[in-house]
């Protein structure tokens, strides 16, 4: 059974981690848009898999995965838009579990956007 | 919507939207019968607002101009003979009191009522975009109860570790499974 005191070990490994950096996760930004439009079209389980993937690829310290409302391209949904510093945002539309894991490895990890499941390729 | 559980995760947003802080989330599913009420104390909404609430070209927002999710609601409830009531005190009326609840009944054992889906997905799914909002979740079965209360969870870890960090997450995730595997 899950216990407080699982949840009082994360919490002072966490502390240990805060502790060697003052910001968390500020330099790559990847956001999921959760209106009706999204959630109808399928977006919680592509924020599920980028919470999950990209701790799982250990880029916590430098990605944050957040929420947000209608983007307004809802024929487009589930949209994902990733900023990150110095570089052109990249809108990902029509996505999924499977091309949010992709994204988390070629784009997050590599460097290097899938332009294949940007907006640009699907408005061509 | 496939899914009462993306139901659930599209209404509350409303109230994350809100602004409210503190959001209570109750399913009460017994003998075929389910109640759904979230109650926030967001900014409300006004009596003209209110009175639109069902009507899909009626919307607060300015990206689009059809609001969906409260009508989509209705419609569900009504096709399986229940109904969605909405009682709201707008900020603007009371500034020291305000917020909305939203009450809807199902009958779950209509034909016409979807599957409730992974519903433990859309409680960690709130959580992790909004981990200050003071969420509250209760599921009231047959076989018994499961609750979860972020301000308990926020007495645990403090104020450094936020209910959105991944561990966190996972521990919920694992606490909401095992919880509702002994209401089975």
């Amino acid at each position: 059974m899950k216990s407080i005191e699982e949840l009082m070990a994360i919490k002072e490994k966490m502390q240990n981690k805060v502790s060697l950096r003052n910001s968390a996760g500020d330099d790559v930004r990847v956001v999921v848009g959760m209106a009706t439009c999204g959630i109808a079209a399928g977006a919680r389980p592509v924020l599920n898999a980028f919470v999950e993937g990209v701790s799982e690829a250990g880029l916590s310290d430098r990605v944050m995965v957040t929420q947000t409302g209608c983007i307004g391209i809802c024929q487009y949904e589930p949209v994902v838009e990733i900023y990150e510093k110095d570089k052109e945002k990249v809108t990902y539309v029509k996505m999924n579990a499977d091309k949010a894991k992709e994204v988390i490895e070629r784009h997050l990890k590599g460097g290097k956007p899938i332009a294949e499941y940007t907006i640009g390729a699907a408005t061509k | 919507m496939e899914e009462f559980s993306l139901y659930v995760l599209d209404i509350v947003m409303n109230s994350v939207r809100a602004g409210a802080e503190n959001i209570d989330v109750t399913l009460d599913d017994r003998a075929g019968l389910l109640t759904f009420t979230v109650k926030d104390d967001g900014c409300g909404m006004t009596k003209d607002q209110l009175e639109r609430l069902t009507d899909p070209f009626f919307t607060t927002r300015k990206t689009r101009g059809v609001g969906l999710g409260v009508p989509f609601l209705k419609m569900l409830a009504e096709q399986t003979g229940g109904d969605v009531d909405v009682s709201s005190v707008a900020v603007s009326d009371s500034p020291e009191s305000h917020g909305t609840t939203l009450v809807a009944t199902f009958h779950s054992d209509h034909i016409d009522f979807i599957p409730m889906g992974d519903i433990k997905d859309t409680f960690v799914t709130l959580i992790q975009g909004n981990p200050g909002v003071n969420f509250t979740f209760v599921h009231i079965k047959d076989g018994g109860e499961v609750r979860l209360s972020c301000r308990e969870l926020r007495s645990v870890l403090g104020d450094d570790v936020p209910l959105s960090n991944a561990e966190v997450l996972a521990w919920i995730r694992g606490y909401l499974a095992e919880a509702y595997d002994e209401i089975k």
